[in-house]
């Protein structure tokens, strides 16, 4: 590899060689919000969950909203790349990579929810040693555990040939990207080998993924509460999942684009393409909604319909019509044109689908669990500032984790991008040529022609 | 094999409490203080509904419907909680992880967390249950030391377990004899009686659970007619 090749996207070296004060300032500001989740879950394991404001009937709050959330965020990725790997979409390559990190940093920091949740984190191995397979958080734990290993996979698998790069070229670490490259020259065959294995990750990858969020609706739809006993929960939490997912890759990165000046990299069309995307799942995430309630509403039973006038009309109305508004209305009027302002608009419309569809998590779990069948007094929740620490802290250590990655392996695929410039093109010349009617003789019409004559 | 069950009759029910508070006792069910009381972390494995329509204001006592097809035990992940032989949903604190599952899935609220190291002074504990450790949930088990008491005695004495030799604490309190106990698989047993009376309902019937709690309500029959 000549050094011209990699003088052309220069640009993509700049966060691994360059460290500015902005870098110091953002990982002490991730810090103190660590700290804060530290200093809180240290409290909460000594004196018990009775710090949160978790009581008798509302026994599931932030924790569990958290979980749901981050295990939704990590659709991004996985499920957003594997889908344009396969329908072999160019305007994916500066793109799967970041998708693919998100994915693998969030399901760490949703499954660790689970763990914060806990009464007895120090039981948390009875799972394996008494595990009992009908309980659907079994199935949790199988899905997500899948996920983990098929993601990182699928992020480190594209990662090799670029590590190579950075172990040839950078000239930091070189011991680090020696081990990680696993020998790459980057011959003719390895690179079989490599797309291939590429291929095989995004096939699987998008049933498991699809399963993951499945399962984690699971947890209360299998139940026979009012709100949550419902058949459509599986598919629901999945295109919310994604739905999440995109909006977070855009978020990241109008972020990235930013802060490192990869205008040249990322450009309008990849955040209006993407935007459609949104767009699509806006519509999706409404239809679901829509058939969801009224279907609840139509059947009038007095269990499910206290949780849905608790939702519309009660205590949890401004919750319930913010997520209607930033999930549905403002994405809607920011997306239906994107011929101008494409970035700023996709951002916007992304920035408000991520707090909506954590609204969307918590206006699913809390209110079933106020409103008992029987006649108990409802209950209120409200968290304490431990759940606001974890929360922030949940939050800051998956920025941390993605900062990190930027800092030690390049966030925009160095070989997906030239790989673009010297096969991609020909090859989508290539494949438009297949789509076309054939030029010239064509053996039939030939025969017919003469038939005729 | 014994089923055992519970009819508490609900036109004889005073709202007096005595049931509640002799299942505190009997079962070291602690007292968690007004400032976490206020919060709704009260522990009340026994506990004395209060519901007021238009129509009717009544008391419902309600312990642990002891489910024939419990939809706290389907949830849990590690067979902390469980259906015993003789129908008695019972808990295992010291493998319980805390994740509350059960309490999310329960119809009937009627499982409890310890979230926090509750009753570290309580005076007067009752030896025969274990106190449970702070992260872990807890629920009404039909008083199932009591069976295990009166089986040890019926042994002692060579004889058969009889009717009214294991009664829970709850029961044998209430003063005005509106619950009853015993073996509803005894067809002649007071409480299999009791569960046949066209007074008797259970609650949330139409979910499937099959509680071993009865009530029993002239009113409730009259709406349900």
């Amino acid at each position: 590899m000549s050094d011209a090749v990699v003088e052309r996207d220069r640009a993509l070296f700049v966060p691994l060689t360059q460290t500015g004060r902005g870098f110091y300032v953002t990982v002490a500001i991730l810090g103190a919000m660590i700290l804060w989740g530290a200093i809180a879950y240290w409290v909460q394991f000594g004196e018990g969950l009775g710090v949160t404001g978790l009581h008798q009937p509302v026994s599931w709050g932030f924790y569990v909203t958290n979980f749901v959330f981050f295990i939704g965020i990590s659709h991004a990725g996985t499920l957003i790349s594997a889908i344009l790997r396969l329908s072999k979409a160019e305007w994916r390559r500066p793109i799967t990579r970041m998708a693919e990190v998100i994915t693998v940093m969030v399901i760490f920091i949703g499954a660790g929810q689970i763990l914060i949740d806990l009464g007895r984190p120090d039981r948390l191995l009875n799972v394996i040693r008494f595990g009992r397979y009908q309980s659907p958080l079994l199935w949790d734990a199988t899905s997500i555990s899948a996920y983990l290993t098929a993601s990182t996979f699928y992020l480190y698998l594209p990662l090799i040939p670029d590590i190579a790069i950075l172990r040839d070229h950078l000239g930091k670490r070189r011991w680090l990207y020696a081990v990680l490259a696993l020998g790459w020259t980057g011959t003719e065959h390895q690179h079989k080998v490599l797309n291939r294995a590429i291929a095989i990750m995004a096939v699987m990858v998008i049933p498991i993924a699809v399963s993951v969020h499945t399962v984690v609706s699971f947890v209360f739809s299998m139940t026979i509460q009012p709100a949550w006993h419902s058949s459509i929960f599986g598919p629901y939490f999945v295109v919310g999942a994604i739905f999440s997912g995109i909006a977070a890759l855009i978020v990241a990165m109008a972020v990235i684009r930013r802060i490192y000046h990869l205008d040249g990299y990322l450009k309008p069309v990849h955040f209006r393409y993407l935007g459609y995307l949104l767009l699509v799942m806006t519509l999706l995430w409404f239809y679901m909604t829509f058939a969801e309630y009224l279907t609840g509403y139509y059947g009038n039973e007095p269990e499910e319909m206290k949780v849905f006038w608790s939702k519309f009309t009660g205590p949890f109305w401004p919750l319930f019509w913010a997520m209607v508004t930033f999930n549905f209305v403002i994405p809607l009027g920011l997306l239906v044109r994107l011929g101008h302002h494409a970035i700023s608009k996709t951002v916007v419309a992304s920035m408000f689908v991520v707090v909506g569809m954590w609204l969307e998590r918590f206006n699913i779990i809390v209110p079933t669990l106020s409103n008992p069948r029987l006649p108990f007094p409802e209950g209120h929740y409200w968290p304490t500032w431990i759940e606001w620490g974890e929360t922030a802290g949940s939050f800051g250590l998956f920025i941390l984790f993605c900062v990190l990655f930027v800092k030690l392996f390049p966030i925009i695929s160095i070989w997906e991008i030239q790989e673009g410039r010297e096969v991609g093109l020909k090859e989508v010349e290539e494949r438009l040529r297949t789509y076309l009617p054939d030029e010239g003789s064509h053996p039939a019409a030939h025969g017919r022609e003469k038939v005729l004559a | 094999m014994a089923l055992w069950g519970m009819v508490i009759d609900l036109d004889r029910c005073t709202g007096c409490q005595a049931c509640v508070m002799a299942c505190k006792a009997e079962n070291n069910v602690p007292a968690v203080g007004p400032k976490e009381s206020a919060r709704g972390r009260t522990i009340s494995w026994m506990h004395v509904l209060h519901e007021e329509s238009e129509e009717r204001t009544r008391f419902i006592p309600r312990p642990c419907l002891q489910c024939d097809d419990p939809p706290c035990i389907k949830v849990c992940p590690v067979y902390a909680t469980y259906r015993n032989p003789e129908g008695i949903v019972a808990q295992i604190y010291a493998r319980c992880i805390g994740c509350r599952f059960c309490m999310a899935a329960c119809p009937y609220n009627a499982k409890y967390f310890n979230w926090r190291r509750y009753g570290t002074e309580s005076p007067g504990r009752n030896p025969d249950v274990s106190v449970r450790p702070k992260g872990v949930v807890e629920k009404c088990t039909f008083c199932h030391h009591r069976l295990q008491k009166a089986r040890e005695r019926a042994l002692a004495e060579r004889r058969e377990l009889r009717a009214g030799d294991y009664v829970t604490a709850c029961a044998e309190t209430c003063p005005t004899r509106a619950i009853t106990f015993g073996d509803l698989s005894d067809e002649g047993s007071e409480v299999a009686r009791l569960a046949r009376s066209p007074r008797a309902f259970r609650l949330g019937e139409e979910l499937g659970t099959r509680p071993k709690v009865f009530y029993l309500s002239e009113t409730e029959g009259h709406r349900r007619v």
